[in-house]
């Protein structure tokens, strides 16, 4: 794992605004720093725009105005081909899963080894391992139509983790589990933050953030961020 | 190769459905245009060989009373002229029988061109090793016996081969054009494919994949196609090469050679299905390279 000293600043947002299309502007002015190791929470209302800000951070977006800093490289000015080294440093666990249906779940959580060009010897062991681990050892060779909300989410999020990012970006990753996977699933990001992972997680679930208020937190409301300290 | 993982659910497209038709047609098109390319070849050589080497002189009929004893005279000066040339190793006249017998294909009953005054022709065979003034013979011939001249038939044989020459390239150029509509296809097909799959495409994209790892994907994909395809159109080009084959050899008469098509041939049809195979996985790579690269 190539995990930098904590310290450093591994995202960095600087004035940034997004809209989409001609819509009125989604985030207005948005400045942070995250530090590398750092866990943040990030919060705010359906519709405040968590996973806009989410997306700005794994690249899936380019920000309408404003500079984003990732790992030190200036996003405006990354080339295409830059990217697919960048976002193997990210794990995303998305809102909507984004799992491929056509794929077993053992496929769909090897994707990111496998385009990294990871041996299937290598594969084989590791993969099973991880899904043994959220719970899913019985369902390795089942598509992800035949699962439950909570199932896929546990997909997704070992599909996250397996290439032990140096940045977790979940969104709402505790939203369709009992208490009991939930406060699992924190666990597991907790020791992955232990182990260096930077993490954060959007997340409306008051109650979650509340116990885990060690952490702290970002809050976006009107298009604006701000920190709200632990 | 064909075998190799992929995470593109490329196998249910309806591309898999006609490519494999269309890469048949176009390979079966293809290999008649080779076939036809080759044969052509073989028939050139064999005109080459049986014409060189020989000549005929034409000795115009003199008409009237008397006209045939006169026109017998200037026959035999000819032959006299023609066998005292360098290089001349025999001279044959055609007697009145042996030139009925080649017109009757053309003109059928011999009995209506019994009667017609026509020019009588002489055989000269010329030793192949011999430098043989061409020119100086036939003006010599010409000034010796009235009516008598040399027809080189080089002359209108090199025209042939100039003719077989341009179908040959129109030939090679059918090719290429084929080609060129395969990957127009293949373009076509490989655009509509990642439309299709424009979600998983970006989830791969997302999680780190390059662009050639998909690219990749949609090129084997293309090859496995184009293959199956390729192979499916020799298939149907082989039986219909061999019955043409061996119509051609029931026809002809002695104008046509032998037609046959040599072993470099067969291996250019052999290999026209891995040549679309190629072109497909090409086409497909660049298509994908191209159509992401101008994502934003
Ligand atoms: N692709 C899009 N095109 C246009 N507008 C969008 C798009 N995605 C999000 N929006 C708008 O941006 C705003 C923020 O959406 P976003 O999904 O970021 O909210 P969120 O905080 O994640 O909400 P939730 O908690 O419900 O997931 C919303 O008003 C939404 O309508
Ligand atoms: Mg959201």
């Amino acid at each position: 794992m190539r995990h930098r000293p904590s310290g450093e600043n591994i995202i960095g947002f600087e004035s940034v605004g997004l809209r989409y299309g001609l819509g009125s502007e989604v985030l207005q002015d948005v400045s942070f720093v995250m530090p590398a190791g750092s866990f943040h929470f990030l919060t705010g209302a359906s519709g405040a725009g968590k996973s806009s800000l989410l997306r700005l951070m794994f690249l899936g977006l380019r920000p309408t105005r404003g500079r984003v800093v990732l790992f030190d490289k200036d996003i405006a000015q990354t080339r295409r081909y830059e990217l697919p080294a960048l976002r193997r440093r990210i794990g995303v666990v998305f809102q909507d899963f984004r799992l491929l249906d056509h794929l077993s779940i053992l496929d769909n959580v090897a994707l990111p080894l496998r385009v990294r060009g990871v041996k299937e010897t290598e594969i084989k062991k590791h993969v099973p391992e991880l899904l043994a681990w959220v719970g899913l050892a019985e369902h390795l060779h089942a598509k992800p139509p035949t699962l439950s909300g909570g199932q896929k989410q546990r997909v997704a999020i070992a599909r996250a983790v397996i290439g032990r990012p140096e940045l977790l970006l979940a969104d709402e990753p505790t939203g369709n589990v009992d208490d009991h996977i939930a406060m699992r699933l924190m666990y597991l990001f907790e020791e992955l933050n232990k182990l260096g992972t930077t993490i954060v997680v959007a997340t409306h679930n008051e109650q979650l953030v509340t116990r885990f208020s060690h952490h702290p937190r970002l809050h976006i409301g009107h298009g604006i961020v701000r920190k709200v300290s632990p | 190769m064909i075998s190799r993982h992929s995470d593109l659910p490329l196998k249910g497209d309806a591309t898999s459905r006609y490519m494999p038709w269309l890469v048949a047609l176009m390979v079966f098109l293809s290999a008649v245009a080779v076939a036809s390319a080759f044969a052509i070849q073989t028939v050139m050589t064999r005109w080459d060989h049986d014409v060189s080497g020989t000549l005929t002189v034409q000795v115009t009929p003199v008409p009237g009373d008397g006209g045939e004893a006169l026109t017998e005279d200037r026959v035999r000066a000819a032959i006299d002229v023609m066998e005292r040339t360098h290089g001349v190793t025999a001279v044959h006249a055609l007697d009145k029988r042996q030139m009925m017998a080649l017109l009757e294909p053309w003109l059928g009953s011999t009995d209506v061109v019994e009667d017609l005054p026509l020019p009588r022709l002489i055989d000269v065979t010329l030793d192949p090793d011999a430098h043989v003034d061409l020119a100086e013979a036939g003006e010599r011939l010409s000034r010796t016996v009235p009516g008598a001249s040399l027809d080189d038939h080089r002359i209108w044989l090199s025209r042939l081969i100039d003719l077989s020459r341009t179908i040959q390239w129109l030939a090679v150029g059918i090719v290429v054009l084929i080609g060129a509509v395969t990957s127009a296809t293949v373009v076509y097909a490989t655009r509509t494919g990642m439309a299709v799959h424009r979600e998983v495409i970006e989830v791969l994209h997302l999680i780190g994949a390059q662009d050639d790892y998909i690219a990749r994907q949609f090129a084997d994909r293309a090859f496995a196609l184009g293959f199956g395809g390729g192979l499916m159109g020799l298939a149907l080009a082989v039986p219909v090469l061999t019955a043409i084959g061996w119509a051609a050899r029931r026809m002809e008469g002695g104008f046509l050679p032998h037609l046959s098509l040599p072993l470099v041939g067969f291996i250019a049809i052999g290999l026209l299905p891995a040549a679309a195979a190629l072109v497909a996985m090409v086409t497909a790579r660049s298509t994908v390279h191209g159509t992401l690269a101008r994502l934003p």
